[in-house]
């Protein structure tokens, strides 16, 4: 069959109505030179060719199969049981689009609203949405909702400075044109290191304050205590705005949810979650919040419900909130879901239950641990992280960061930490280094001998 | 459909009931049929205060969101609380259990402003005659 739905005669007869003789007059306002330019391309080559110069290709990368990894900074190497990749290869999920219909989606339905469950387990809220693009742009609707929710009347958003770089932009631009004031993140907030004062946010408080958002833990790896955050709960809710937390899932199987924190909405990163780094997506973002807030919540949700008959059922429901019936009274005129991402999330949590989880986020924070322990007691290594941490932490490194990098990647097949420098500038010489369940004791100590050599050099 | 006689009226199809130096509003049996089943009333926080035409609260239908409006302006100091858990109400009786918030006036003289229940009745058949509303 010919995949050009219209044959020569419609052509004509769309190209006389508008009145040109042929397509390429449509061109007319390109210079002749850009036109039709001579591509400049090597001969074709056979399948069996064409395979082995990618495969070539690929192997140029470093790959997280040949490389010991301690980058993290926002992306995790976990493991991912084969078992998430068995289940969303399944034809029924990989190739289902948007499940409107209950009548022929069951099955993506629910699966759909088992993820919702299990992330509202882990973050202590009581409603979930199906997901967002990252946790960078579930970050930013949170945002969208808390202005949305005081019918855009409070114009002002707080963002602690110790949230990743990227989502602090991220909120910027989904946000820009809207008149709002994004502050509290400025750099110069954050104390000696990478320490910050949960005071210096609470000062900027006022009843123009629609959100404050904290990360736990921090971009820096950092966490504050429950109690801690309670308080600055407490302070959010007395300023009449809405406290917005943005978690690692992983962390939350080891340490308090933010539901139990005063949380009203808790958004993060799902990537962690039975989904591989692939060089930066496709990820997820979760969106999770309190009942009350779930008509301004954006994104679709999934909800059980009974049929005519009582049977158990799976529908799309709160569907008055969605763009499609709001227009432009939406929250946010987004809708799209990462649903493979986030059945791969599900398939995780199912596979790992509760102890599983808990298991990983305890070897992220034993092993990270015992990596910064050992980094710091080498000479010219100071450990920068001061609070207690996850899976990440500071350490300031006596060459540049870019430096070692370099010479870990090329001599000793390691890929290094995060230059702090980069996004921080007083943190200069800084390297945000992570572990987690895939980095054995002995690659910790072979990281630990390559760095006492470059600092050596 | 229904009129409430002691009612004024707005072109958004709002309604208010003056009580001495307070008034209470909602959205008129006219309104609501329009609409078909409400889902959802989203209302003011006590204490907010908004002027004359602007929005105050969303009601969601099986159909659309349409935001209601103030009729006059005023500080918003009640709210009807049981449209949350029965927002059928909004259709059932829109001029009596379902009215939106309550609320003390800005400006008594935005009342000359507004439609009479004969006006509001002469106003909508000129809309349907127009095909529009």
């Amino acid at each position: 069959m010919t995949y050009v739905p219209h044959s020569q005669a419609e052509r004509q007869a769309m190209l006389a109505a508008i009145g040109v003789d042929c397509v390429e007059d449509l061109f007319a306002a390109v210079p002749q030179a850009l036109r039709f330019p001579k591509v400049s391309l090597p001969e074709p080559l056979s399948e069996m060719e064409i395979l082995q110069e990618l495969q070539w290709m690929s192997e140029i990368n470093a790959d997280l199969n040949h490389y010991a990894c301690f980058l993290g900074a926002g992306a995790y190497n976990h493991y991912v049981p084969s078992v998430v990749d068995h289940v969303i290869s399944r034809s029924e999920f990989y190739t289902a689009y948007t499940p409107y219909q209950p009548e022929v989606s069951q099955g993506t339905l629910q699966t759909i609203f088992e993820y919702q469950s299990m992330i509202c387990a882990l973050t202590g809220m009581e409603v979930a949405n199906a997901s967002h693009y990252d946790g960078a742009t579930s970050m930013a609707e949170a945002v969208l909702m808390a202005v949305a929710v005081r019918r855009g009347k409070r114009r002002k958003v707080i963002l602690a400075p110790t949230i990743h770089p990227e989502y602090r932009e991220t909120v910027r631009t989904y946000t820009q044109g809207m008149g709002l004031t994004v502050t509290g993140d400025d750099p110069g907030k954050l104390g000696e290191g990478t320490g910050f004062d949960l005071e210096a946010l609470k000062a900027l408080l006022d009843s123009d304050t629609a959100c404050l958002i904290v990360q736990n833990p921090d971009f820096f790896g950092q966490m504050k205590s429950p109690a801690a955050l309670q308080g600055l709960a407490d302070a959010v809710h007395e300023a009449g705005a809405m406290f917005i937390v943005s978690a690692d899932p992983i962390s939350l199987g080891l340490f308090t949810p933010p539901g139990d924190y005063g949380a009203d909405v808790v958004v993060g990163e799902g990537q962690p979650l039975g989904n591989a780094i692939s060089f930066g997506g496709p990820y997820l973002g979760y969106f999770a919040c309190k009942d009350r807030f779930k008509h301004k919540m954006a994104g679709r949700v999934v909800g059980e419900t009974v049929d005519t008959q009582g049977r158990r059922g799976f529908v799309l429901t709160l569907v008055a909130r969605e763009q499609h019936i709001r227009r432009e009274k939406a929250t946010s005129n987004i809708c799209s879901n990462q649903a493979l991402c986030a059945l791969a999330a599900g398939v995780y949590l199912a596979t790992l239950g509760k102890r599983g989880l808990r298991t990983v986020a305890e070897l992220c924070y034993h092993k990270a641990h015992y990596a910064a322990s050992q980094i710091a007691a080498l000479d010219g290594y100071e450990l920068v992280s001061k609070d207690p941490f996850f899976k990440e932490f500071v350490v300031h490194f006596p060459r540049p960061v870019s430096e070692v990098n370099r010479y870990l990647l090329e001599e000793w097949g390691i890929i290094g930490g995060y230059d702090l420098g980069q996004v921080f500038p007083h943190l200069a010489g800084c390297a945000l280094l992570c572990t987690t369940e895939m980095n054995p004791k002995e690659e910790i100590d072979y990281l630990v001998e390559a760095l006492a050599e470059v600092g050596h050099e | 459909m229904k009129l409430d006689k002691d009612c004024r009226y707005a072109e958004t199809h709002e309604w208010v009931r003056v009580e001495g130096n307070e008034a209470i509003t909602g959205i008129s049996d006219y309104a609501q049929e329009q609409l078909s089943d409400v889902v959802y009333v989203e209302l003011p926080e006590i204490g907010d205060s908004f002027a004359k035409g602007e929005a105050y609260a969303t009601v969601e239908s099986v159909k659309a969101a349409s935001e209601v409006y103030m009729p006059i302006g005023g500080e918003i100091i009640e709210i009807n609380g049981e449209l949350e858990a029965r927002p059928q109400l909004v259709n059932e009786d829109p001029f009596g259990a379902a009215w939106f918030a309550r609320f003390t006036i800005a400006d008594p003289s935005e009342l000359d402003d507004l439609m009479d229940a004969d006006a509001y009745e002469k106003f909508i058949a000129e809309e349907e005659a127009k095909g529009g509303h």
